[in-house]
């Protein structure tokens, strides 16, 4: 392991013994433990959050829509995500660039929400009583889609009556826009809004999506 | 600055800083160590300039560790002519800091090294770690980190025997 050829003439001191010594060192190290317990990551989740250093815990929840990675901040839930993938580390990355690179996984900070969101799957629960945290939007967007989070299950409304209730009834693409930027499908419905004249609109997460959830609402049978 | 989530460190370099922490902290420190180690960069993460050579930057935070807890521990570094002699009397009783391998008197002899060449012989022979990080880590020239690592390995090599 020492580079040739070594300053200071090392070297030669260097070779003879200390070959099998390093093959000494390397060989029990390899008989270190490779890795810490799993309770040692929970334990430093843990410490992180007390010691308010954890700005963004995350897990990753299975649905039947594949699984979300679900996100929170101390204020409330900031993101659920589709991924094709468990492996998909692009939602990460954007939450490090747009709240806090001090992102951990600490699927014990978002049991809450694990267990909200598997009842609504199962059809036992109708509406989210999570805090949420709107870091995330901004402006015209945030206005639309807390218009959208008042939506009932079950209900729907158009993307000109989200556009209204968000001050600019003229604004229907904008509303478009704001609803594909949603940084919390599922929690704010905005699978419930749908176009004038009943056509289902777009949806991020793909229109299989979407009417899958309406279909699950009883919107669509 | 354009940080990778903290995660992804953690996932990267878990192992190596677990097992740098075993090695030069002892098992039964290791916890603590591995602990301390992540919280401290975890604190310093967001005003981090470089993102380049992040496993440098957590080992230097492993290496100020380990030495507070010895410290802290009321363990003196053991000055590097009084390095215990592994061979004596046969097996040693089994330290607190022992490993369970076959050569836990070896480890006790890296453990018993001044931190710099302790970290130095760690990273260079179990990790294969470029001189360059090395001295980075060592925040040390890369002349310094060589002879940090032949220091070392000449002490450790005048109380052993294959």
């Amino acid at each position: 392991m020492i580079d040739n050829p070594n300053p200071n003439g090392m070297a030669d001191l260097a070779e003879g013994g200390d070959a099998a010594l390093e093959a000494a060192l390397r060989s029990s190290a390899a008989a270190l433990p490779g890795a810490p317990s799993p309770d040692l990551d929970r334990m430093l989740a843990e410490r992180a959050a007390a010691e308010e250093l954890l700005d963004v815990a995350y897990a990753t929840v299975d649905s039947p829509l594949g699984p979300l990675v679900v996100a929170a901040t101390p204020r409330g839930l900031v993101r659920v995500a589709y991924t094709e993938s468990t492996a998909d580390a692009g939602v990460l990355e954007e939450l490090a660039r747009k709240l806090s690179p001090r992102v951990l996984e600490a699927p014990a900070r978002l049991d809450a929400a694990r267990r909200e969101l598997d009842e609504y799957f199962e059809g036992r629960r109708t509406d989210f009583d999570l805090p949420l945290d709107w870091s995330l939007t901004g402006g015209f967007t945030s206005k639309v889609l807390q218009a959208t989070a008042r939506i009932a299950f079950g209900a729907t409304s158009t993307y000109a009556e989200v556009a209204g209730q968000a001050g600019s009834p003229r604004a229907v693409r904008a509303a478009g826009n704001a609803l594909g930027a949603n940084p919390l499908p599922v929690v704010v419905p905005c699978h419930r809004v749908l176009r004038t004249g009943g056509g289902i609109g777009g949806y991020t997460g793909g229109l299989d999506r979407k009417e899958y959830l309406l279909r699950l609402e009883g919107v669509l049978i | 600055m354009k940080l990778p989530p903290f995660q992804a460190l953690l996932d990267e370099h878990r192992v190596d800083v677990y097992r740098y922490c075993v090695a030069t902290a002892g098992r039964s420190e290791a916890d603590d160590c591995f602990q301390e180690t992540w919280i401290a960069a975890l604190r310093a993460y967001p005003k981090l300039r470089r993102a380049d050579n992040l496993r440098a930057w957590l080992l230097r935070i492993a290496h100020n560790k380990a030495m507070d807890l010895h410290r802290s521990r009321g363990r003196r570094a053991v000055p590097v002519e009084a390095v215990p002699e592994p061979a004596a009397g046969g097996a040693a009783p089994p330290g607190e800091g022992a490993l369970p391998d076959e050569e836990p008197e070896l480890w006790e002899a890296v453990r018993g090294l001044p931190p710099k060449q302790r970290t130095a012989v760690f990273c260079r022979t179990v990790l294969g770690m470029p001189y360059e990080e090395l001295a980075r880590l060592l925040e040390s020239s890369e002349d310094a980190a060589r002879r940090n690592v032949f220091e070392g390995l000449r002490t450790l090599r005048e109380g052993w025997t294959p």
